[in-house]
Protein backbone atom coordinates (compact mmCIF):
# COMPACT_ATOMS: atom_id res chain seq x y z
CA UNK A 1 0.00 0.00 0.00
CA UNK A 2 1.50 3.27 -0.83
CA UNK A 3 0.35 5.46 1.95
CA UNK A 4 1.38 9.29 1.39
CA UNK A 5 0.82 11.58 4.72
CA UNK A 6 0.58 15.57 4.32
CA UNK A 7 2.20 17.02 6.98
CA UNK A 8 2.19 21.27 7.38
CA UNK A 9 4.26 22.59 9.22
CA UNK A 10 2.62 25.78 11.42
CA UNK A 11 3.64 28.16 14.09
CA UNK A 12 3.57 26.75 17.37
CA UNK A 13 0.05 28.19 18.77
CA UNK A 14 1.63 28.87 21.94
CA UNK A 15 3.93 31.44 20.81
CA UNK A 16 2.43 34.36 19.12
CA UNK A 17 1.70 34.39 16.03
CA UNK A 18 1.19 37.16 13.23
CA UNK A 19 0.99 38.57 10.34
CA UNK A 20 3.87 40.50 8.06
CA UNK A 21 2.53 44.14 7.59
CA UNK A 22 4.57 44.13 4.04
CA UNK A 23 2.55 41.06 2.14
CA UNK A 24 0.32 40.46 4.95
CA UNK A 25 1.25 36.48 4.77
CA UNK A 26 1.93 34.72 7.83
CA UNK A 27 5.22 35.29 9.49
CA UNK A 28 6.45 31.93 9.52
CA UNK A 29 9.94 33.17 10.66
CA UNK A 30 8.74 34.76 14.01
CA UNK A 31 7.25 31.43 15.77
CA UNK A 32 8.42 27.98 16.12
CA UNK A 33 7.33 25.63 13.44
CA UNK A 34 5.86 22.64 14.72
CA UNK A 35 3.73 19.78 12.76
CA UNK A 36 0.35 20.81 12.81
CA UNK A 37 -1.13 18.92 15.61
CA UNK A 38 -3.80 17.30 14.04
CA UNK A 39 -1.08 15.78 11.38
CA UNK A 40 0.57 13.87 14.14
CA UNK A 41 -2.88 11.90 14.02
CA UNK A 42 -2.83 11.75 10.62
CA UNK A 43 0.94 10.26 10.09
CA UNK A 44 0.20 8.14 13.29
CA UNK A 45 -2.98 6.41 11.20
CA UNK A 46 -1.08 6.38 8.33
CA UNK A 47 1.54 4.12 10.33
CA UNK A 48 -1.36 1.81 11.73
CA UNK A 49 -2.27 1.11 8.17
CA UNK A 50 1.28 0.21 7.27
CA UNK A 51 1.70 -2.32 10.21
CA UNK A 52 -2.24 -3.72 9.46
CA UNK A 53 -1.29 -3.76 5.53
CA UNK A 54 1.60 -4.11 4.35
CA UNK A 55 2.79 -0.98 2.35
CA UNK A 56 5.08 2.36 2.31
CA UNK A 57 4.67 5.29 4.27
CA UNK A 58 5.88 8.81 2.63
CA UNK A 59 5.52 12.33 4.07
CA UNK A 60 4.67 15.40 1.67
CA UNK A 61 5.20 18.86 3.12
CA UNK A 62 4.93 22.11 0.83
CA UNK A 63 6.71 24.47 2.47
CA UNK A 64 9.79 26.92 3.68
CA UNK A 65 13.49 25.32 3.94
CA UNK A 66 12.66 24.93 7.69
CA UNK A 67 9.95 22.86 7.34
CA UNK A 68 12.65 19.70 7.36
CA UNK A 69 12.55 19.92 10.82
CA UNK A 70 8.95 18.93 10.75
CA UNK A 71 9.65 16.05 8.31
CA UNK A 72 12.77 14.80 10.22
CA UNK A 73 10.26 14.17 13.24
CA UNK A 74 7.47 12.13 10.95
CA UNK A 75 10.06 10.12 9.97
CA UNK A 76 11.06 9.66 13.50
CA UNK A 77 8.00 8.35 14.53
CA UNK A 78 8.43 5.80 11.56
CA UNK A 79 7.42 7.42 8.23
CA UNK A 80 9.70 6.13 5.81
CA UNK A 81 10.79 8.50 3.49
CA UNK A 82 9.89 12.07 2.70
CA UNK A 83 9.31 14.71 -0.15
CA UNK A 84 9.45 18.01 0.38
CA UNK A 85 7.94 20.27 -1.89
CA UNK A 86 9.96 23.71 -1.50
CA UNK A 87 10.20 27.14 -3.92
CA UNK A 88 10.15 30.55 -3.44
CA UNK A 89 7.43 30.57 -5.93
CA UNK A 90 4.99 29.02 -4.05
CA UNK A 91 5.02 31.42 -0.98
CA UNK A 92 1.55 33.27 -0.50
CA UNK A 93 -0.02 30.61 -2.03
CA UNK A 94 -3.77 30.38 -1.05
CA UNK A 95 -5.74 26.78 -0.74
CA UNK A 96 -6.78 26.95 -4.03
CA UNK A 97 -3.29 26.97 -5.39
CA UNK A 98 -1.66 24.82 -2.57
CA UNK A 99 -4.33 22.22 -3.50
CA UNK A 100 -2.78 22.14 -7.11
CA UNK A 101 0.70 22.25 -5.81
CA UNK A 102 -0.06 19.11 -4.01
CA UNK A 103 -1.81 17.32 -6.93
CA UNK A 104 1.19 17.57 -9.24
CA UNK A 105 3.76 16.32 -6.35
CA UNK A 106 1.14 13.54 -5.84
CA UNK A 107 1.41 13.03 -9.55
CA UNK A 108 5.12 12.27 -8.46
CA UNK A 109 4.83 9.88 -5.51
CA UNK A 110 1.30 8.13 -6.98
CA UNK A 111 -1.19 6.83 -3.48
CA UNK A 112 -3.21 4.24 -2.75
CA UNK A 113 -4.39 6.86 0.48
CA UNK A 114 -3.88 10.36 0.95
CA UNK A 115 -3.80 11.02 4.85
CA UNK A 116 -4.27 14.32 6.16
CA UNK A 117 -5.64 16.42 9.05
CA UNK A 118 -9.28 17.75 8.78
CA UNK A 119 -7.57 21.55 9.68
CA UNK A 120 -4.29 23.29 10.08
CA UNK A 121 -4.09 25.66 13.35
CA UNK A 122 -2.88 28.36 11.09
CA UNK A 123 -4.66 28.83 8.18
CA UNK A 124 -7.92 27.00 9.64
CA UNK A 125 -8.85 26.47 6.10
CA UNK A 126 -9.99 22.38 6.60
CA UNK A 127 -10.58 22.93 2.56
CA UNK A 128 -7.80 20.72 1.35
CA UNK A 129 -8.83 16.97 1.69
CA UNK A 130 -11.87 18.33 -0.53
CA UNK A 131 -10.12 19.93 -2.81
CA UNK A 132 -7.68 16.97 -3.32
CA UNK A 133 -10.58 14.79 -3.44
CA UNK A 134 -11.85 17.15 -5.79
CA UNK A 135 -9.15 17.04 -8.15
CA UNK A 136 -7.75 14.16 -8.09
CA UNK A 137 -10.95 12.57 -9.07
CA UNK A 138 -10.85 10.30 -6.02
CA UNK A 139 -13.36 9.65 -2.86
CA UNK A 140 -13.84 12.19 -0.17
CA UNK A 141 -13.30 9.84 3.12
CA UNK A 142 -12.94 13.02 5.27
CA UNK A 143 -13.60 13.99 9.26
CA UNK A 144 -12.49 10.44 9.92
CA UNK A 145 -12.85 9.10 13.84
CA UNK A 146 -12.62 5.56 12.49
CA UNK A 147 -11.14 4.16 9.51
CA UNK A 148 -11.42 0.31 8.62
CA UNK A 149 -9.42 -1.03 5.27
CA UNK A 150 -9.91 -4.35 3.93
CA UNK A 151 -8.42 -5.06 0.49
CA UNK A 152 -9.33 -1.98 -1.20
CA UNK A 153 -12.68 -0.95 0.24
CA UNK A 154 -12.34 1.82 3.22
CA UNK A 155 -14.83 2.39 5.72
CA UNK A 156 -15.07 5.00 7.85
CA UNK A 157 -16.91 6.85 10.32
CA UNK A 158 -17.25 10.56 9.73
CA UNK A 159 -18.44 13.16 12.23
CA UNK A 160 -20.52 15.68 11.34
CA UNK A 161 -22.66 18.47 13.16
CA UNK A 162 -25.73 16.22 14.00
CA UNK A 163 -23.39 12.64 15.04
CA UNK A 164 -21.82 11.22 12.79
CA UNK A 165 -22.52 9.31 9.07
CA UNK A 166 -20.63 5.95 8.64
CA UNK A 167 -19.33 5.99 4.83
CA UNK A 168 -18.01 3.64 2.38
CA UNK A 169 -15.88 4.02 -0.85
CA UNK A 170 -13.03 2.14 -2.50
CA UNK A 171 -9.10 2.85 -2.94
CA UNK A 172 -7.42 5.18 -3.94
CA UNK A 173 -8.60 8.03 -1.96
CA UNK A 174 -8.35 11.26 -0.09
CA UNK A 175 -8.75 10.83 3.90
CA UNK A 176 -8.77 13.46 6.78
CA UNK A 177 -9.01 12.72 10.08
CA UNK A 178 -10.04 13.76 13.43
CA UNK A 179 -8.09 14.34 16.62
CA UNK A 180 -10.68 11.05 18.21
CA UNK A 181 -9.33 8.96 15.53
CA UNK A 182 -5.76 7.14 17.73
CA UNK A 183 -3.45 8.64 20.04
CA UNK A 184 -0.18 9.72 18.14
CA UNK A 185 3.45 7.41 19.49
CA UNK A 186 6.13 10.10 20.58
CA UNK A 187 9.31 9.20 18.45
CA UNK A 188 11.35 6.68 20.08
CA UNK A 189 15.40 7.24 20.53
CA UNK A 190 15.87 4.47 17.55
CA UNK A 191 13.67 6.72 15.52
CA UNK A 192 15.13 10.09 15.92
CA UNK A 193 18.42 8.15 14.88
CA UNK A 194 17.05 6.24 11.96
CA UNK A 195 15.43 9.28 10.67
CA UNK A 196 18.38 10.96 9.74
CA UNK A 197 19.03 8.51 7.38
CA UNK A 198 15.93 8.32 5.54
CA UNK A 199 15.45 9.41 1.96
CA UNK A 200 14.00 13.48 1.68
CA UNK A 201 13.58 14.36 -1.87
CA UNK A 202 12.81 18.02 -3.10
CA UNK A 203 11.15 19.17 -5.45
CA UNK A 204 11.12 22.19 -7.00
CA UNK A 205 8.33 23.76 -8.90
CA UNK A 206 10.04 21.84 -12.24
CA UNK A 207 10.84 19.01 -10.50
CA UNK A 208 6.91 18.67 -9.86
CA UNK A 209 5.38 19.55 -12.99
CA UNK A 210 3.77 23.13 -11.42
CA UNK A 211 2.95 26.22 -13.61
CA UNK A 212 5.22 29.26 -12.08
CA UNK A 213 1.26 31.19 -12.97
CA UNK A 214 -0.89 28.93 -10.98
CA UNK A 215 1.00 29.64 -7.53
CA UNK A 216 2.29 32.22 -5.51
CA UNK A 217 1.28 35.46 -3.51
CA UNK A 218 1.14 37.38 -6.76
CA UNK A 219 -1.18 34.64 -8.47
CA UNK A 220 -3.55 33.70 -5.25
CA UNK A 221 -7.59 33.89 -6.03
CA UNK A 222 -7.76 35.78 -2.82
CA UNK A 223 -6.15 38.57 -0.98
CA UNK A 224 -5.48 39.90 2.35
CA UNK A 225 -6.71 43.56 1.68
CA UNK A 226 -6.13 44.86 5.54
CA UNK A 227 -5.25 43.44 9.35
CA UNK A 228 -5.54 44.95 12.74
CA UNK A 229 -5.20 43.03 16.25
CA UNK A 230 -8.00 42.75 17.81
CA UNK A 231 -9.21 44.88 20.35
CA UNK A 232 -8.09 43.80 23.71
CA UNK A 233 -10.92 42.40 25.93
CA UNK A 234 -11.23 44.76 28.67
CA UNK A 235 -9.88 43.75 31.87
CA UNK A 236 -12.86 41.50 33.70
CA UNK A 237 -13.65 41.35 37.33
CA UNK A 238 -11.93 38.11 39.19
CA UNK A 239 -13.02 37.54 42.86
CA UNK A 240 -12.41 34.68 44.81
CA UNK A 241 -15.37 32.44 46.47
CA UNK A 242 -16.53 33.22 50.08
CA UNK A 243 -19.21 30.99 50.00
CA UNK A 244 -21.50 33.42 47.66
CA UNK A 245 -19.48 32.90 44.27
CA UNK A 246 -22.82 31.71 42.63
CA UNK A 247 -24.82 34.51 43.85
CA UNK A 248 -22.38 37.05 43.00
CA UNK A 249 -22.38 35.44 39.04
CA UNK A 250 -26.08 35.82 39.43
CA UNK A 251 -25.32 39.31 40.36
CA UNK A 252 -23.43 39.79 37.38
CA UNK A 253 -25.45 38.24 34.65
CA UNK A 254 -28.68 39.88 36.08
CA UNK A 255 -26.67 43.37 35.58
CA UNK A 256 -25.71 42.15 31.93
CA UNK A 257 -29.60 41.26 31.39
CA UNK A 258 -28.88 37.02 30.74
CA UNK A 259 -31.27 36.58 34.20
CA UNK B 1 -29.26 43.29 -8.38
CA UNK B 2 -27.16 39.90 -8.72
CA UNK B 3 -28.58 36.99 -6.88
CA UNK B 4 -25.91 35.80 -3.68
CA UNK B 5 -26.56 31.62 -3.70
CA UNK B 6 -27.36 30.64 -0.23
CA UNK B 7 -27.11 27.00 0.67
CA UNK B 8 -29.92 25.80 3.25
CA UNK B 9 -27.99 24.37 5.79
CA UNK B 10 -30.65 21.94 7.71
CA UNK B 11 -30.79 18.22 9.16
CA UNK B 12 -33.75 16.42 7.78
CA UNK B 13 -35.31 19.72 6.46
CA UNK B 14 -34.77 21.50 10.01
CA UNK B 15 -33.57 24.64 9.21
CA UNK B 16 -30.73 25.69 10.83
CA UNK B 17 -30.25 29.56 12.01
CA UNK B 18 -27.23 29.80 10.22
CA UNK B 19 -29.29 29.70 7.09
CA UNK B 20 -31.04 32.96 8.68
CA UNK B 21 -28.27 35.10 8.84
CA UNK B 22 -26.99 33.89 5.80
CA UNK B 23 -30.13 35.31 4.06
CA UNK B 24 -29.78 37.94 5.93
CA UNK B 25 -26.29 38.94 4.75
CA UNK B 26 -27.47 37.77 1.20
CA UNK B 27 -29.60 40.46 1.03
CA UNK B 28 -27.67 43.12 2.05
CA UNK B 29 -25.24 41.99 -0.42
CA UNK B 30 -28.12 41.69 -3.34
CA UNK B 31 -30.67 39.37 -3.64
CA UNK B 32 -30.84 36.10 -1.82
CA UNK B 33 -31.35 32.99 -3.65
CA UNK B 34 -31.84 29.71 -1.05
CA UNK B 35 -30.58 26.22 -2.59
CA UNK B 36 -32.18 23.71 -0.98
CA UNK B 37 -30.52 20.19 -1.27
CA UNK B 38 -32.64 16.82 -0.17
CA UNK B 39 -35.95 16.24 1.17
CA UNK B 40 -37.93 18.09 3.75
CA UNK B 41 -38.33 21.48 1.37
CA UNK B 42 -41.91 21.66 2.05
CA UNK B 43 -42.46 21.89 5.73
CA UNK B 44 -38.87 24.62 5.39
CA UNK B 45 -40.23 26.98 2.73
CA UNK B 46 -42.37 29.27 5.26
CA UNK B 47 -39.05 30.16 7.36
CA UNK B 48 -37.06 30.68 4.22
CA UNK B 49 -39.44 33.12 2.88
CA UNK B 50 -39.54 34.78 6.48
CA UNK B 51 -36.07 35.54 5.91
CA UNK B 52 -36.33 37.06 2.73
CA UNK B 53 -35.63 34.52 0.15
CA UNK B 54 -36.72 35.67 -3.13
CA UNK B 55 -35.80 32.44 -4.44
CA UNK B 56 -35.37 28.96 -3.94
CA UNK B 57 -33.71 26.54 -6.26
CA UNK B 58 -35.05 23.22 -4.99
CA UNK B 59 -32.65 20.01 -5.88
CA UNK B 60 -34.97 17.54 -3.72
CA UNK B 61 -33.25 14.40 -5.22
CA UNK B 62 -32.06 12.42 -2.50
CA UNK B 63 -29.22 10.72 -4.24
CA UNK B 64 -27.96 14.09 -3.88
CA UNK B 65 -27.59 13.29 -0.12
CA UNK B 66 -26.35 9.98 -0.09
CA UNK B 67 -23.14 10.60 -0.81
CA UNK B 68 -20.17 12.44 0.80
CA UNK B 69 -20.36 16.61 -0.18
CA UNK B 70 -19.47 16.03 -3.19
CA UNK B 71 -23.00 15.90 -5.08
CA UNK B 72 -23.66 19.09 -3.04
CA UNK B 73 -20.78 20.86 -4.63
CA UNK B 74 -21.66 19.73 -8.56
CA UNK B 75 -24.89 21.30 -7.75
CA UNK B 76 -23.59 24.73 -6.82
CA UNK B 77 -21.34 24.35 -9.71
CA UNK B 78 -24.15 24.14 -11.98
CA UNK B 79 -25.98 26.86 -10.55
CA UNK B 80 -23.13 28.95 -10.89
CA UNK B 81 -22.62 28.18 -14.45
CA UNK B 82 -26.16 28.44 -15.24
CA UNK B 83 -27.01 31.79 -12.89
CA UNK B 84 -23.79 34.20 -12.94
CA UNK B 85 -24.50 34.43 -8.93
CA UNK B 86 -22.49 37.35 -7.41
CA UNK B 87 -21.18 35.55 -4.83
CA UNK B 88 -22.05 31.88 -2.65
CA UNK B 89 -22.49 31.90 0.81
CA UNK B 90 -22.22 28.54 2.83
CA UNK B 91 -22.00 28.20 6.47
CA UNK B 92 -18.56 27.58 8.20
CA UNK B 93 -19.28 24.25 9.56
CA UNK B 94 -16.82 21.64 8.47
CA UNK B 95 -18.80 20.47 5.69
CA UNK B 96 -19.77 23.74 4.67
CA UNK B 97 -16.48 24.69 4.40
CA UNK B 98 -15.56 21.22 2.63
CA UNK B 99 -18.60 21.87 -0.34
CA UNK B 100 -16.81 25.44 -0.63
CA UNK B 101 -13.40 23.76 -0.96
CA UNK B 102 -15.06 21.52 -4.04
CA UNK B 103 -17.25 24.25 -5.29
CA UNK B 104 -13.75 26.59 -5.58
CA UNK B 105 -11.92 23.83 -7.04
CA UNK B 106 -14.89 23.28 -9.82
CA UNK B 107 -15.27 27.11 -10.89
CA UNK B 108 -11.76 28.03 -10.07
CA UNK B 109 -12.85 30.60 -7.76
CA UNK B 110 -11.38 31.62 -4.68
CA UNK B 111 -12.73 30.73 -1.24
CA UNK B 112 -12.37 32.57 2.20
CA UNK B 113 -13.79 30.65 5.34
CA UNK B 114 -14.69 31.10 9.00
CA UNK B 115 -15.72 34.77 7.84
CA UNK B 116 -17.97 36.72 10.67
CA UNK B 117 -19.07 39.37 8.05
CA UNK B 118 -19.08 40.55 4.63
CA UNK B 119 -19.02 44.08 3.25
CA UNK B 120 -20.02 45.84 0.13
CA UNK B 121 -17.65 44.42 -2.68
CA UNK B 122 -17.55 41.38 -1.07
CA UNK B 123 -14.89 42.52 1.48
CA UNK B 124 -14.67 39.68 4.25
CA UNK B 125 -14.16 39.73 7.77
CA UNK B 126 -12.01 37.28 9.44
CA UNK B 127 -11.49 36.55 13.02
CA UNK B 128 -7.84 34.54 13.22
CA UNK B 129 -5.44 33.74 15.37
CA UNK B 130 -7.98 32.25 18.29
CA UNK B 131 -9.66 35.79 17.89
CA UNK B 132 -6.62 38.36 18.32
CA UNK B 133 -6.52 39.95 15.18
CA UNK B 134 -8.92 40.59 12.40
CA UNK B 135 -7.98 40.52 8.43
CA UNK B 136 -10.05 41.52 5.66
CA UNK B 137 -9.73 39.44 2.37
CA UNK B 138 -11.27 39.39 -0.78
CA UNK B 139 -11.74 37.24 -3.52
CA UNK B 140 -9.61 38.31 -6.89
CA UNK B 141 -10.70 34.82 -9.02
CA UNK B 142 -13.71 34.15 -10.35
CA UNK B 143 -17.09 33.48 -8.00
CA UNK B 144 -16.27 34.60 -4.45
CA UNK B 145 -17.21 31.19 -2.31
CA UNK B 146 -17.52 32.82 1.35
CA UNK B 147 -18.24 30.08 4.51
CA UNK B 148 -19.51 32.38 6.91
CA UNK B 149 -19.62 31.22 11.07
CA UNK B 150 -22.46 30.71 12.81
CA UNK B 151 -24.07 33.20 15.15
CA UNK B 152 -21.83 36.52 13.15
CA UNK B 153 -24.77 37.89 11.41
CA UNK B 154 -28.40 38.65 13.45
CA UNK B 155 -30.86 37.29 11.34
CA UNK B 156 -33.90 39.77 10.25
CA UNK B 157 -37.56 38.77 9.26
CA UNK B 158 -37.84 40.07 5.81
CA UNK B 159 -40.55 38.70 4.28
CA UNK B 160 -40.55 37.34 0.88
CA UNK B 161 -42.23 34.94 -1.18
CA UNK B 162 -40.15 32.43 -2.68
CA UNK B 163 -40.21 31.98 -6.42
CA UNK B 164 -39.41 28.20 -6.75
CA UNK B 165 -37.66 26.33 -9.29
CA UNK B 166 -37.00 22.77 -9.43
CA UNK B 167 -33.62 21.71 -10.21
CA UNK B 168 -31.61 18.71 -11.29
CA UNK B 169 -28.31 17.41 -11.62
CA UNK B 170 -26.37 14.62 -13.33
CA UNK B 171 -23.61 12.87 -11.00
CA UNK B 172 -20.86 11.55 -12.14
CA UNK B 173 -19.10 8.21 -10.86
CA UNK B 174 -16.53 10.58 -9.08
CA UNK B 175 -19.38 12.29 -7.45
CA UNK B 176 -20.39 9.27 -6.20
CA UNK B 177 -16.93 8.25 -4.49
CA UNK B 178 -17.78 8.02 -1.01
CA UNK B 179 -21.40 6.56 0.16
CA UNK B 180 -23.25 7.55 3.21
CA UNK B 181 -24.37 4.18 4.42
CA UNK B 182 -26.07 5.36 7.94
CA UNK B 183 -26.85 8.44 9.08
CA UNK B 184 -26.67 8.50 12.74
CA UNK B 185 -27.95 11.61 14.68
CA UNK B 186 -27.32 12.13 18.13
CA UNK B 187 -30.07 13.77 19.89
CA UNK B 188 -29.65 16.78 21.29
CA UNK B 189 -33.17 16.71 23.51
CA UNK B 190 -34.48 19.73 24.10
CA UNK B 191 -31.46 21.96 24.35
CA UNK B 192 -30.72 24.72 21.75
CA UNK B 193 -28.09 23.80 19.18
CA UNK B 194 -25.08 24.45 20.28
CA UNK B 195 -23.16 26.50 17.67
CA UNK B 196 -26.70 28.38 17.21
CA UNK B 197 -27.39 29.28 21.31
CA UNK B 198 -26.99 32.50 22.25
CA UNK B 199 -26.06 31.23 25.89
CA UNK B 200 -23.69 28.31 26.25
CA UNK B 201 -22.04 26.80 29.80
CA UNK B 202 -19.66 24.20 29.18
CA UNK B 203 -17.85 21.59 31.16
CA UNK B 204 -14.35 20.28 31.81
CA UNK B 205 -12.16 17.76 33.54
CA UNK B 206 -13.19 19.81 36.74
CA UNK B 207 -16.32 18.45 36.45
CA UNK B 208 -14.55 15.03 37.23
CA UNK B 209 -17.10 12.42 35.77
CA UNK B 210 -20.00 11.91 33.60
CA UNK B 211 -22.46 11.94 36.55
CA UNK B 212 -21.51 15.22 37.50
CA UNK B 213 -22.49 16.59 34.08
CA UNK B 214 -26.18 17.40 35.38
CA UNK B 215 -24.43 19.95 37.27
CA UNK B 216 -23.62 21.79 33.81
CA UNK B 217 -26.89 20.77 32.81
CA UNK B 218 -29.16 22.17 34.94
CA UNK B 219 -27.21 25.78 35.13
CA UNK B 220 -27.95 25.29 30.94
CA UNK B 221 -31.10 24.94 31.57
CA UNK B 222 -31.70 27.71 34.05
CA UNK B 223 -30.24 29.99 31.30
CA UNK B 224 -32.02 28.52 28.38
CA UNK B 225 -28.75 27.49 27.00
CA UNK B 226 -26.94 24.73 25.18
CA UNK B 227 -24.41 22.57 26.76
CA UNK B 228 -20.46 22.45 25.73
CA UNK B 229 -17.65 20.05 26.80
CA UNK B 230 -13.97 20.43 26.60
CA UNK B 231 -12.20 18.11 24.95
CA UNK B 232 -10.55 16.62 28.03
CA UNK B 233 -14.46 15.67 28.99
CA UNK B 234 -15.01 14.55 25.66
CA UNK B 235 -12.32 12.11 25.59
CA UNK B 236 -12.67 10.93 28.96
CA UNK B 237 -16.29 9.88 27.69
CA UNK B 238 -18.28 11.89 30.17
CA UNK B 239 -19.99 13.75 27.43
CA UNK B 240 -20.71 13.12 23.12
CA UNK B 241 -18.12 14.63 21.00
CA UNK B 242 -20.68 16.73 19.07
CA UNK B 243 -20.79 18.94 22.42
CA UNK B 244 -16.67 19.72 22.17
CA UNK B 245 -15.84 23.20 22.02
CA UNK B 246 -12.41 24.16 20.57
CA UNK B 247 -10.42 24.17 17.48
CA UNK B 248 -11.24 20.44 16.39
CA UNK B 249 -14.61 20.35 18.17
CA UNK B 250 -17.61 23.27 17.37
CA UNK B 251 -16.97 27.36 17.59
CA UNK B 252 -19.02 29.23 18.97
CA UNK B 253 -19.80 33.11 19.65
CA UNK B 254 -22.51 33.11 21.66
CA UNK B 255 -23.65 36.20 23.85
CA UNK B 256 -22.79 34.53 26.93
CA UNK B 257 -20.20 32.01 27.40
CA UNK B 258 -19.87 29.97 30.87
CA UNK B 259 -16.43 27.82 31.26
CA UNK B 260 -17.29 25.76 34.23
CA UNK B 261 -13.60 23.15 35.26
CA UNK B 262 -12.05 24.40 32.06
CA UNK B 263 -8.26 25.74 32.15
CA UNK B 264 -8.60 27.45 28.68
CA UNK B 265 -6.32 25.56 26.73
CA UNK B 266 -5.80 27.55 23.46
CA UNK B 267 -7.15 24.74 21.39
CA UNK B 268 -10.42 25.43 23.73
CA UNK B 269 -9.73 29.02 23.37
CA UNK B 270 -10.21 28.88 19.42
CA UNK B 271 -13.56 27.52 19.81
CA UNK B 272 -14.80 29.94 22.28
CA UNK B 273 -12.84 33.57 22.11
CA UNK B 274 -15.61 35.15 20.20
CA UNK B 275 -18.05 34.91 22.56
CA UNK B 276 -19.20 38.49 23.59
CA UNK B 277 -19.67 38.14 27.50
CA UNK B 278 -17.51 35.51 29.18
CA UNK B 279 -17.87 33.93 32.88
CA UNK B 280 -15.47 31.19 34.21
CA UNK B 281 -15.36 29.11 37.96
CA UNK B 282 -12.09 27.64 38.16
CA UNK B 283 -10.52 26.84 41.08
CA UNK B 284 -6.95 27.63 40.03
CA UNK B 285 -6.44 31.12 39.83
CA UNK B 286 -3.46 30.74 37.46
CA UNK B 287 -5.98 29.33 35.11
CA UNK B 288 -5.23 30.81 31.73
CA UNK B 289 -9.27 31.44 30.73
CA UNK B 290 -9.28 34.37 33.51
CA UNK B 291 -7.07 35.90 30.81
CA UNK B 292 -10.56 36.21 29.13
CA UNK B 293 -13.32 36.79 31.38
CA UNK B 294 -15.38 39.47 32.06
CA UNK B 295 -16.45 38.16 35.13
CA UNK B 296 -14.41 35.05 37.07
CA UNK B 297 -14.96 33.31 40.39
CA UNK B 298 -12.41 31.04 41.27
CA UNK B 299 -13.47 28.54 43.55
CA UNK B 300 -14.96 25.11 44.07
CA UNK B 301 -17.44 24.38 41.01
CA UNK B 302 -19.32 22.07 43.28
CA UNK B 303 -20.53 24.57 45.35
CA UNK B 304 -20.55 27.92 42.82
CA UNK B 305 -22.33 26.05 40.09
CA UNK B 306 -25.49 24.46 41.91
CA UNK B 307 -25.68 27.98 44.16
CA UNK B 308 -25.63 30.05 40.33
CA UNK B 309 -28.50 27.63 39.13
CA UNK B 310 -30.31 28.34 42.74
CA UNK B 311 -29.99 32.01 41.99
CA UNK B 312 -30.64 32.08 38.68
CA UNK B 313 -33.91 29.66 39.11
CA UNK B 314 -35.15 32.26 42.02
CA UNK B 315 -34.98 35.28 40.14
CA UNK B 316 -37.58 33.69 37.38
C1 LIG C 1 -4.92 18.45 18.09
C2 LIG C 1 -5.55 18.94 19.34
C3 LIG C 1 -6.84 19.44 19.27
C4 LIG C 1 -7.50 19.88 20.41
N1 LIG C 1 -8.77 20.34 20.29
C5 LIG C 1 -9.42 20.75 21.39
C6 LIG C 1 -10.76 21.24 21.31
O1 LIG C 1 -11.37 21.29 20.23
N2 LIG C 1 -11.37 21.62 22.44
C7 LIG C 1 -10.77 21.58 23.66
O2 LIG C 1 -11.41 21.94 24.66
N3 LIG C 1 -9.51 21.14 23.77
C8 LIG C 1 -8.82 20.71 22.66
N4 LIG C 1 -7.56 20.23 22.80
C9 LIG C 1 -7.07 19.92 24.15
C10 LIG C 1 -6.55 21.10 24.92
O3 LIG C 1 -5.18 21.22 24.64
C11 LIG C 1 -6.71 20.84 26.45
O4 LIG C 1 -6.06 19.64 26.78
C12 LIG C 1 -8.16 20.74 26.91
O5 LIG C 1 -8.89 21.85 26.43
C13 LIG C 1 -8.21 20.70 28.42
O6 LIG C 1 -9.53 20.55 28.86
P1 LIG C 1 -9.94 21.10 30.30
O7 LIG C 1 -9.73 22.55 30.36
O8 LIG C 1 -11.31 20.59 30.57
O9 LIG C 1 -8.96 20.28 31.25
P2 LIG C 1 -7.73 20.80 32.12
O10 LIG C 1 -6.77 21.57 31.32
O11 LIG C 1 -7.25 19.63 32.88
O12 LIG C 1 -8.42 21.84 33.10
C14 LIG C 1 -9.32 21.49 34.10
C15 LIG C 1 -9.54 22.73 34.94
O13 LIG C 1 -10.53 22.47 35.92
C16 LIG C 1 -10.16 23.09 37.13
N5 LIG C 1 -10.82 22.37 38.23
C17 LIG C 1 -10.60 21.10 38.64
N6 LIG C 1 -11.42 20.77 39.66
C18 LIG C 1 -12.17 21.86 39.91
C19 LIG C 1 -13.20 22.16 40.85
N7 LIG C 1 -13.64 21.26 41.73
N8 LIG C 1 -13.74 23.39 40.84
C20 LIG C 1 -13.31 24.33 39.96
N9 LIG C 1 -12.36 24.10 39.04
C21 LIG C 1 -11.80 22.88 39.01
C22 LIG C 1 -8.66 23.02 37.16
O14 LIG C 1 -8.13 24.07 37.96
C23 LIG C 1 -8.28 23.19 35.69
O15 LIG C 1 -8.03 24.54 35.35
C24 LIG C 1 -6.86 19.82 21.67
C25 LIG C 1 -5.55 19.35 21.74
C26 LIG C 1 -4.89 18.93 20.60
C27 LIG C 1 -3.50 18.44 20.71
N1 LIG D 1 1.65 23.16 2.75
C1 LIG D 1 1.17 21.95 3.11
N2 LIG D 1 1.97 20.85 3.03
C2 LIG D 1 1.50 19.64 3.39
N3 LIG D 1 0.27 19.42 3.87
C3 LIG D 1 -0.56 20.46 3.96
C4 LIG D 1 -0.16 21.78 3.59
N4 LIG D 1 -1.20 22.61 3.81
C5 LIG D 1 -2.19 21.86 4.31
N5 LIG D 1 -1.81 20.56 4.42
C6 LIG D 1 -2.61 19.43 4.92
O1 LIG D 1 -3.98 19.77 4.83
C7 LIG D 1 -4.60 19.73 6.11
C8 LIG D 1 -5.68 20.77 6.19
O2 LIG D 1 -5.14 22.05 6.05
P1 LIG D 1 -6.00 23.34 5.78
O3 LIG D 1 -6.98 23.02 4.69
O4 LIG D 1 -4.97 24.37 5.42
O5 LIG D 1 -6.71 23.70 7.08
C9 LIG D 1 -3.45 19.88 7.10
O6 LIG D 1 -3.80 19.26 8.32
C10 LIG D 1 -2.32 19.15 6.37
O7 LIG D 1 -2.40 17.75 6.57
Amino acid sequence: MNIVVLVKQVPDTESPRKLKSDDSTLDRAAADGVINELDEYAIEEALKIKEAHGGEVTVLTMGPAKATDSIRKALAMGADKAVHLVDDGLAGSDALQTSYAIQQALGRTGFDIVILGSESTDARTGVLAAMLSERLGVPQITLANKVEIDGSAIKAQRVTDYGYDRVEATLPAVVSVVEKINEPRYPSFKGIMAAKKKPVETLGLGDAGIDAAQVGLANAATEVVDFADAPARAQGQIVTDEGDGGAKIAEFLASKKFV
Amino acid sequence: MAEILVLVDHVDGEVKKVTLELLTLANRLGEAAAVWVGAGYEGAKDKLGEYGAGKVYVAADEELTSYVVAPKATLLAQLVADRAPAAVLVSATAEGKEIAGRLAVKTGSGVLTDVVDVTEGFVAEHSIFGGGVIAHAKVKTGTPIIAVRPNSIAPEAAAATPAEEQVSVTLSDADKGAKVVEKVVQEKGERPDLTEAAIVVSGGRGVGGAENFKLIEDLADSLGGAVGASRAATDAGWYPHTFQVGQTGKTVSPQLYVAVGISGAIQHRAGMQTSKTIVAINKDPEAPIFELVDYGVVGDLFQIAPQLTEEINKRK
